[in-house]
């Protein structure tokens, strides 16, 4: 007994407190890719490397359609040391959750040289939409559910990459309960489902059940590149996708798997969502 | 190795077609149909060999027949025995060894529902890897398009079998968890509280990935493989990357074998140090579990400053690792390796002081070592329980035949002991780490890439840190995959489970169940 307490009052307290303050990244830490879509000279070599297929071309009559999903990225960093002209970059940002689908999807135009190369930048869609910073979602938390959010976490398919930063969440450094959230060991105490992808065959029905008995007002999180989109799986005889191929998705977290502070930063993202859902299901 | 050969060919007049070395220490024995019953059978009596997967491939199109190849291992040999049996179109059938070998059960249904091969005189030839509601199709025939579309699956549904008595039940869990795990199905039937029986259902999480490995260029396959389990990326990316290599002859330089010895190990250490302080969990003791997950975040913080990914994704490549090291870098693992151990030593203190949570480790879940060995159980279950079998040390890859290291065993097979063959095993891991950073070689951390050969078949192994990992590949034309077999450790274990929760009360299972820790997405694909 002693020794544990003694321990305890040496280590003190162990907690990173993110979002206020940035975590402390290594420098070799990969975060999402950047594209300058201007210097571009030819999206060919990143797209044959892309191992999830985030990367996709499709070329017409001297004309490339380009389209960038981070919602399928698995941050290898493979574009960027395939792209000898450095318009591929790799940079440390992992805040990437989104509440529509749509703003993880980038899009260029290109007209091409005769051998395939960029000629001229036709048009750009630079997807995300300028996203709420993580430190002002906490701030709200404030005023829901007394505090307190009770998250069910499904593994319809995954391969447990994601499951063990979401048991992460749980330790001393990251430390979810300080927000008042916690896991709870059925859908019928939660608020929120947690769920990692890519949904199986084998779990549709699962999901679609846990889904059911999880009561309004409910929020649904889909967890990292096979959450979002099937991942490096995609969409084949044994894998129906990403989570919002079997129910209605609230919001995105890409990553591969998520580190623990992109989840806190979806996890408090969807929040704003539980809050707008209980404006709409006012409390029986 | 020449006379056991020859004895083979003596015995086997018939069966023998020929015996071939194409990579070195894995031996090739093609046979000419597919009876082995009787080959088998003298390599289990005579060699006390042990069986370490079977799989098939279809090679129809271009040779007119299945193969069904089953690989063995003898104590004391180096080398890998692979039997490579033809099983004609017309007859798709192949005896069943599973009565014999409890190891394969599961494999060989798998091979059944995949590849529509019948094993013929299997004990339960029941559907397994794709579920009873699927239809009739064999998505690993090279016939079946990997992006078939089915139709909304409604068959049968799964039949337990059932148990009678007066105050016995059945007790339904999953395949959705109350905890933050994989999903698969357990049906327990209890007697009051002990558990009489327990029925597993699996393969909920299966994803039609060796399909997916088939056509797929070789370094994007490599990012698939890491996607297998996802606590073992490294792991299974470098057994994944060894076959290739040995297939292809790829020489992988000295540095990058000695760098991927400290991850392998670094992957080790972060797995053991969290289920040492989960098993500390199910029985209650709660501040372990904290002190262990701050461990771990200590380890994965180092996984981070030398691969980018917290869980050693993106680093392992076929021919070495993406990335090199810098000074700083080398000299970070040194450091973080003595916070670390000082941490452990504290953790591993503080629950070895509690009388409590040892009264609920020990005696629970006991695996006898003669079950152990006849389920063919590998890995840390299999060290707990008396099976002295490492694939580091028994088939050295990378840099472990320069290192010294113990390999902890252990009778008892409970609870406590799989705890503690963990223990042991990081603190080797420290010591191997040490030695592999003093030896350190200069040079480059990758092979010059060059096109791979088609055609080549070869097997990697890897000792990660749950147990067993196996490999096979056969290469395809333009730098793609042909095949690509994957067995994971957990494939073996999942029926000690069964064994170990017997007679236990249901209160235990969690924390057995944890002690075994099995993967889910490494049984199912």
């Amino acid at each position: 007994m002693f020794n544990i307490l003694q321990k305890s009052f040496s280590i003190g307290s162990a907690t990173a407190d993110y979002p206020n303050i940035p975590p402390r990244l290594a420098e070799q830490f990969r975060g999402c890719p950047e594209f300058d879509f201007d210097a571009w000279s030819d999206a060919r070599p990143a797209a044959e490397v892309c191992p999830t297929g985030a990367i996709a071309l499709h070329d017409g009559d001297s004309l490339r359609d380009v389209t960038v999903d981070y919602g399928r990225c698995i941050f290898c960093g493979e574009c960027a040391e395939a792209s000898a002209d450095g318009a591929v970059r790799i940079t440390r940002n992992f805040e990437l959750a989104v509440t529509d689908r749509r703003d993880l999807v980038l899009t260029a135009e290109y007209t091409l040289h005769p051998d395939g190369s960029h000629a001229e930048l036709q048009s750009t869609n630079s997807g995300p939409s300028a996203e709420i910073p993580a430190r002002r979602i906490a701030a709200a938390i404030h005023h829901l559910l007394g505090r307190s959010l009770s998250i069910r976490q499904v593994d319809a398919g995954s391969c447990n990459g994601c499951e063990q930063e979401i048991v992460a969440l749980n330790n001393p450094v990251h430390d979810i309960e300080r927000f008042g959230i916690h896991f709870v060991a059925s859908p019928r105490h939660a608020d929120m489902l947690l769920v990692t992808g890519p949904v199986t065959r084998n779990m549709e029905l699962a999901l679609r059940k846990t889904w059911a008995a999880t009561p309004e007002p409910k929020v649904v999180v889909a967890v990292g590149a096979c959450g979002i989109g099937g991942g490096i799986f995609g969409t084949n005889y044994a894998t129906m996708g990403g989570v919002d191929a079997v129910i209605p998705v609230d919001v995105y977290i890409p990553g591969c798997p998520p580190r623990p502070e992109a989840l806190l930063h979806g996890i408090l993202l969807a929040l704003g969502q539980v809050r707008q859902s209980m404006g709409s299901h006012p409390r029986r | 190795m020449t006379t056991f050969f020859n004895e083979l060919h003596d015995r086997f007049p018939e069966l023998v077609r020929s015996v071939e070395e194409p990579v070195s220490n894995q031996v090739v024995i093609l046979l000419n149909g597919p009876d082995v019953t009787a080959m088998v059978k003298h390599f289990l009596a005579e060699f006390q060999a042990r069986i370490v997967t079977v799989f098939a491939e279809d090679r129809v199109n271009l040779e007119g027949v299945f193969y069904v190849y089953y690989v063995f291992d003898r104590p004391g040999d180096k080398s890998w025995v692979i039997l490579k049996t033809p099983i004609p179109e017309n007859v798709p059938s192949f005896p069943s060894l599973a009565a014999e070998l409890p190891a394969i059960n599961w494999q060989e249904r798998e091979i059944q529902d995949w590849f529509g091969l019948e094993a013929a005189g299997h004990p339960n030839p029941r559907r397994v890897a794709l579920h009873d509601n699927w239809p009739d199709v064999h998505p690993l025939r090279k016939s079946f398009p990997l992006d078939s579309v089915l139709p909304p699956l409604e068959g049968e549904r799964h039949v337990y079998r059932p148990t009678y008595g007066e105050g016995v039940f059945q007790i339904p869990v999953g395949p959705v968890h109350a905890g933050v795990i994989e999903p698969g199905h357990f049906n327990f039937a209890v007697a009051g509280e002990p558990i009489l029986y327990l029925q597993l259902r699996m393969f909920y999480t299966h994803k039609g990935t060796e399909k997916l490995f088939e056509n797929l260029p070789i370094h994007r396959a490599v990012f698939l493989a890491e996607s297998i389990s996802g606590d073992s990326a490294f792991s299974h990316g470098t057994a994944f990357c060894q076959a290739v290599e040995r297939a292809a002859e790829i020489e992988v330089p000295k540095r990058a074998q000695f760098m991927r010895t400290i991850l392998l190990e670094l992957e080790r250490i972060a797995n053991h140090v969290a289920d040492v302080g989960a098993i500390a969990t199910d029985v209650g003791f709660a501040i372990a579990n904290a002190h262990a997950g701050r461990v771990r975040e200590l380890v994965v913080g180092l996984n981070e400053a030398l691969t980018g990914s917290r869980v050693l994704r993106g680093m392992v490549a076929v021919g070495g690792v993406r990335r090199d090291w810098q000074r700083d870098q080398v000299e970070a693992i040194g450091k973080t390796l003595n916070v670390v151990e000082r941490e452990f030593r504290d953790l591993v203190a503080i629950i070895q002081s509690s009388d409590s949570t040892r009264d609920r480790l020990e005696h629970t879940g006991i695996l006898r070592p003669d079950k152990a060995l006849t389920l063919g159980i590998v890995g840390v279950a299999g060290r707990a329980s008396g099976i002295d079998r490492d694939i580091r040390r028994d088939h050295p890859y990378e840099a472990y035949s320069q290192l010294p290291f113990k390999v902890p065993v252990y009778q008892a097979g409970d609870v406590r002991h799989r705890m503690q063959v963990r223990i042991d095993e990081v603190g080797e891991s420290f010591q191997l780490i040490r030695a592999a950073l003093a030896r350190l070689p200069e040079g480059s951390h990758h092979a010059p890439t060059q096109p791979m050969p088609p055609g080549r078949c070869a097997m990697g192994a890897v000792e990660g840190w749950r147990g067993e990992i196996v490999h096979w590949v056969r290469t395809g034309e333009g730098n793609r995959i042909e095949r690509c077999k994957v067995k994971d450790p957990s494939i073996n274990n999942w029926p000690a489970i069964v064994e170990a929760v017997e007679g236990n009360i249901i209160a235990d299972f969690p924390v057995i169940n944890k002690s075994f820790n099995l993967s889910y997405s490494g049984t199912d694909r």
